[in-house]
């Protein structure tokens, strides 16, 4: 009997012969706690009274979520991880260079195999370079730091194929909307997506990010992708051949497969309030819109706002509305500026933020009103999520929102 | 066999942790600071509303969303004993697990109470409402050792010989 990149990875980790549903403990090879939480693990890191970091270089701590401050209590969150870095001998620390998700892959901390976990469900986004990847609470994440362990449940997986060329206005945004949509906000709990075809293998590792970032969207555990010569190449690494064994065998046990034809693809958003309300633009051309913002560590990438500029470029917002544009990082920051992407958005009327998780979960730049819609290119169109609980939050392509703010009104992208 | 009987209140399906504590009450001090936000999004009364012992009923995929453990905190210092749900969402269920906060699955049940009923649970074992009884499975043994160690920081403690 085969096996699927999960049970491989935690086979490799553990060198148990694992079924899904067994309960194991794995050996952590790195973790991330964002700004949001540092206080709360370092309590409780101290009362579970632990003296040290079981390997302060697997431990890194990234400020993102309040950079910069917008409430007096946020700069406490900053006071408390310096002085736990300080105390602790921690190396691994960014104060303002990105969102998380990005950096986690982006500065080398992650690589194919791995086991990871995060104080942020959307931890899942590092199965773009096929690890383990998952979001815990900060009690969890205490008791990791103290011993390097963590119990998990062998989960099923749920196989995706996709083969074929994706339509020209169709991103990997409506690939991982549109499963979604068809799985349910939960038709993936407790599971492991695993993403296979020859439409992933000609994906960029920036796009296969997307879609493991939105993989908790379903309620999954882990999203994985096979480890390939792109992704050796965005990791600046040769990979062995255990890593490159990282493939979910044909006689693997999987619980579901889904199969998609990229040809059959339309863009698509996700409609209030659930990320699961998934229906084609098509279907809802036409609306008025307040606001469009394109970033976040779903799609704040540099082909993500080189997909926006295309759509923007010697055209203008439409003059009601406002175009909030955040890169991921600031290397994608440095690289937009570089190419001229920048400047194409600019000139197009984006306001153009510094990197963070901002607008994203609500906190800063551009929060909304009742009565007020924003087509977006983040993970989640909760209520309440980006203001109010009356504001309409359509979650899109960067295409698609780029092609809205131009109309004014939800339009389907050429 | 430990048993409670609670007063509920029903909530629907996909209850988000966005819901139980928006992102902008989460850099407030305490939890308990957090506490008269929680549902706000949804029902802006419902925190003041809850008393000491009361029980959530809600559909499936109760806790989805981010990973922030307030929610589950938060919960169970608004004094609710448990929350039964058709089914929960994977990070909350830990966070509730490793905090005390028991949680329940029971598909049927959610779709025959009324808010303000009465149930009465049987740990491990079953549901009462209205004369009908409900089976509910037993927790997995690793995570009933959590639960009696009064939670994972006490699990902890005892690991580094503190308590």
């Amino acid at each position: 009997m085969g096996a699927t990149i999960i049970e491989k990875i935690i086979r490799n980790n553990t060198g148990k012969d694992v079924k899904p549903g067994d309960i194991v403990t794995v050996n952590v090879d790195r973790v991330m706690i964002h700004d949001i939480f540092i206080p709360f693990v370092a309590s409780k890191f101290e009362e579970m009274g632990f003296q040290k970091l079981w390997d302060p270089d697997k431990v890194v701590l990234i400020y993102d979520h309040l950079v910069p401050a917008s409430q007096v209590d946020d700069t406490r969150h900053f006071r408390v991880g310096n002085e736990f870095v300080e105390k602790y001998g921690m190396k691994n620390i960014h104060r303002a260079d990105g969102i998380c998700h990005q950096l986690m892959t982006e500065a080398g901390y992650v690589k194919p195999g791995n086991i990871v976990f995060g104080t942020d469900s959307h931890t899942t986004t590092y199965g773009c370079v096929g690890a383990f990847s998952s979001g815990i609470g900060y009690t969890e994440m205490a008791s990791i730091l103290g011993t390097g362990t963590m119990w998990v449940r062998v989960p099923e997986t749920i196989r995706v194929n996709i083969t074929g060329t994706l339509p020209k206005n169709v991103m990997a945004k409506d690939i991982i909307l549109k499963l979604i949509g068809d799985l349910g906000a939960d038709g993936a709990t407790y599971k492991a997506l695993e993403f296979a075809g020859d439409t992933v293998e000609n994906m960029s590792v920036a796009s296969r990010m997307s879609m493991s970032n939105m993989a908790i969207e379903a309620g999954a555990k882990c999203a994985l992708f096979t480890p390939d010569e792109k992704t050796a190449e965005y990791c600046e690494m040769t990979l062995t051949d255990k890593e490159r064994d990282l493939v979910g065998d044909s006689d693997a046990n999987y619980c579901q497969v889904i199969n998609y034809k990229a040809e059959d693809f339309v863009p698509v958003m996700a409609c209030p309030s659930n990320v699961d309300n998934v229906k084609p633009i098509s279907e809802l051309a036409g609306k008025e819109i307040d606001q469009v913002f394109i970033g976040s560590c779903t799609n704040g990438r540099l082909e993500d706002l080189m997909a926006a500029a295309e759509v923007l470029k010697g055209k203008k917002v439409a003059p009601f509305v406002k175009l909030i544009v955040t890169p991921a990082s600031r290397k994608i920051y440095t690289q937009a500026m570089e190419n001229g992407t920048m400047e194409i958005l600019a000139e197009a009327g984006a306001i153009i933020t510094h990197p963070s998780c901002g607008l994203c979960c609500g906190r800063t730049g551009g929060i909304l009103t009742d009565g007020e819609v924003v087509v977006a290119t983040n993970n989640r169109n909760f209520l309440g999520r980006m203001g109010t609980s009356k504001v309409g939050i359509y979650l899109a392509s960067p295409k698609s929102a780029a092609a809205c703010a131009v109309a004014g009104k939800i339009v389907v992208p050429e | 066999m430990e048993k409670f009987s609670g007063k509920i209140w029903v909530l629907g399906d996909d209850i988000d942790t966005d819901i139980i504590i928006p992102t902008e009450y989460l850099a407030l001090k305490t939890v308990n600071d957090m506490a008269p936000y929680a549902f706000s999004p949804l029902r802006p009364e419902l925190a003041g509303q809850i008393k000491e012992g009361d029980i959530i009923v809600a559909g499936k995929n109760f806790g989805c969303g981010s990973s922030r453990e307030q929610a589950p905190e938060i919960i169970k210092a608004l004094g609710v004993k448990c929350v039964i749900a058709k089914s929960f969402a994977r990070i909350f269920f830990r966070n509730s697990i490793n905090n005390g906060l028991l949680l329940i699955e029971n598909a049927q049940l959610r779709d025959v109470v009324s808010e303000g009923d009465q149930v009465t649970v049987t740990l491990n074992q079953s549901i009462e409402h209205n004369g009908n009884q409900y089976e509910i499975a037993a927790l997995p043994q690793n995570l009933m050792d959590i639960i009696n160690a009064g939670g994972l920081v006490k699990a902890m403690r005892k690991l580094n010989g503190l308590d």
